[in-house]
């Protein structure tokens, strides 16, 4: 575990960590067969994210970082190593629904309202009626959808329509968390925005988030855990214990501590491209 | 509402067109009245003027002309004696008279309904058996597309014969023939709307650990809608010709079809002729009808196009 020098937060952190990981990988590797032959997708990623974490992962495209996020949510299968998930295998973690995954589009069902597409897991998982009415109403507060409810998915804007899909991934009981990139097709200003309000959420809910983005303000602006990948084979570069505090204005971007850190992802991110 | 204006520049035209050819069609039987009556024709026998052509005989004989809007039983009808025929066959007698068209009409429209649902509850059913099992997906497709090869003007008899023999006549035979041409675009249409969520929206299930019964109730059927509308026009109007052709073979008394047979072999093309017209009208506002349906149901579920 790497973290920033002489920093005693990010000690105490780690030493937690040992005691409390939610998802541990150690020598993961998922290796696809294509008709060019095999593709290493991921290469010996190990990694320990402790309860109530925001770890980024970042890097170019084809360096693995959503293919370990699928990798974490049972949907691929990795090929060698082990990795586990609230103590079970990813397949069995999923199963007990252990997670809320968001993806790059919100995916919101047109035939669905709001508040109908918020409902599905519920309706899926078998949540009773009243329940469900309450969740629906909580999460959508949660997401500042409040008096969206009613309305269908092509009356909202795109980030309001994402915001739905994070709220649909928060409407049952998931500790964990897992964004595939989902403020990617946003513009700037309404991604800080919604990165601001993520943030609140996180702090609110205290769920564990992984977080997949190719932009370096965001993955340091959001994260206390940074990773850096880099591709072919796909693997970790530099894994960031992020200094800054929990709580955090938009404003922090500019203070030279998060400099600091944007910069070391920066390194990291030409040190996995220099082997290209 | 904008297409209007373009549908009836078309239809002016066809009628424009209809309109000029009934002369050179006529004129022959025109000339031959006339000449059985007291007018002068040139030329005067009527063997002579077979071997004259028709534009030429018209323009020898303009009086004629007029005639041939007025035969009984021209070769080709003019459209306003279609018009007639269609009025005085469909409002001007008792809808419960062999010789109304609305008496046909609804001896044909009940074996294309019941036709039209079956085809479509059997297409629906073919097409979820297909997108859910690999082996109906190999062994049944292949088989449906052949079932559409064989000229249903072949196998209608077939089934009509079949089925009387097994003592089932009527309606039956023709639904059963109606259903065996709607139920086609049925399959191909709701296996492509079944099959059209994305791998983001099937890995979205997935994540909730959702059944493959739920994926269907919640994803698919709904995401199958707009194609199941668009096969179901298709397949309307497949069911209207089935039922048609089934009332041929059998000299069915009654029906679109019987009409058609009894103005051929009788020599009264108005009567065929209305009956076409009859049935064209239908096929349109069925047509109409669904996608009147289809409009509505895809605003309400947020999926017009």
């Amino acid at each position: 575990m790497v973290s920033v020098d002489g920093n005693p937060q990010g000690l105490e952190h780690s030493a937690k960590t040992a005691r409390s990981a939610v998802i541990s990988a150690s020598s993961v590797d998922l290796t696809f067969q294509t008709n060019d032959g095999p593709v290493h997708a991921l290469k010996d990623v190990s990694l320990d994210i402790e309860k109530g974490d925001f770890v980024s992962f970042i890097g170019p495209s084809g360096c693995g970082k959503t293919t370990f996020l699928r990798c974490i949510a049972g949907l691929e299968t990795p090929t060698g190593g082990a990795l586990s998930v609230n103590g079970m295998t990813p397949d069995e973690a999923r199963r007990a629904r252990a997670y809320g995954y968001v993806f790059q589009a919100a995916g919101l069902y047109p035939w669905r309202t709001i508040g109908g597409n918020v409902k599905l897991p519920l309706e899926i998982m078998g949540y009773s009626k009243a329940e469900q009415e309450a969740r629906v109403r909580r999460v959508l507060e949660l997401v500042d959808l409040a008096g969206f409810a009613r309305k269908y998915p092509w009356q909202l804007s795109g980030g309001m329509q994402q915001r739905a899909s994070i709220a649909r991934a928060l409407a049952f009981d998931a500790d964990i968390l897992l964004m595939d990139e989902p403020f990617g097709a946003l513009d700037e200003i309404v991604r800080d925005h919604l990165n601001e309000q993520l943030l609140q959420l996180w702090a609110r809910t205290e769920k564990t988030i992984g977080f997949v983005t190719h932009s370096i303000p965001e993955a340091v602006y959001l994260s206390t855990k940074i990773v850096v990948m880099s591709p072919r084979p796909g693997r970790i570069a530099d894994v960031i214990e992020s200094t800054l505090p929990r709580e955090r204005p938009l404003d922090i971007r500019d203070s030279p501590e998060f400099i600091a850190i944007a910069h070391r992802v920066r390194d990291g991110l030409r040190a996995g491209h220099a082997d290209d | 509402m904008r297409s209007v204006l373009p549908v009836l520049t078309i239809v002016a035209f066809i009628l424009g067109f209809w309109t000029l050819a009934v002369v050179p069609m006529n004129i022959h039987l025109a000339a031959d009245q006339a000449a059985r009556g007291d007018m002068v024709v040139e030329p005067d026998d009527a063997r002579a003027r077979q071997e004259v052509g028709a534009f030429a005989l018209a323009l020898g004989n303009p009086a004629v002309i007029p005639m041939t809007y007025t035969l009984d039983r021209p070769r080709l009808p003019g459209p306003q004696q279609v018009v007639v025929e269609l009025w005085n066959t469909v409002f001007a007698v008792a809808p419960t008279s062999n010789r109304s068209l609305i008496y046909h009409g609804w001896v044909t429209l009940s074996a294309t309904l019941l036709g039209f649902g079956m085809g479509t509850a059997l297409g629906i059913a073919l097409a979820v058996g297909i997108v859910f099992s690999r082996t109906m997906d190999l062994s049944v497709m292949p088989w449906a597309i052949a079932s559409q090869t064989i000229p249903i003007l072949a196998l209608a008899p077939m089934i009509i014969v079949v089925m009387g023999a097994l003592g089932i006549q009527g309606l039956l035979p023709k639904a059963i023939i109606s259903a065996y041409l709607s139920f086609f675009p049925v399959v191909v249409g709701m296996v492509k709307g079944l099959r059209s969520p994305d791998a983001m929206q099937l890995d979205l299930l997935r994540t909730y650990s959702a059944g493959p019964a739920q994926g269907f109730w919640k994803l698919r059927l709904p995401a199958s809608v707009p194609y199941l509308f668009a096969s179901l026009k298709i397949g309307i109007s497949a069911s209207l010709v089935g039922a048609i052709v089934g009332e041929l073979p059998t000299g069915a008394r009654a029906g679109f079809g019987a009409r058609m047979l009894v103005g051929d072999q009788y020599g009264q093309p108005l009567v065929t002729w209305a009956a076409l017209f009859a049935a064209a009208i239908t096929a349109a506002a069925l047509v109409g009808l669904f996608a009147a349906l289809e409009r509505v149901t895809l605003k309400r579920m947020g999926m017009a196009a």
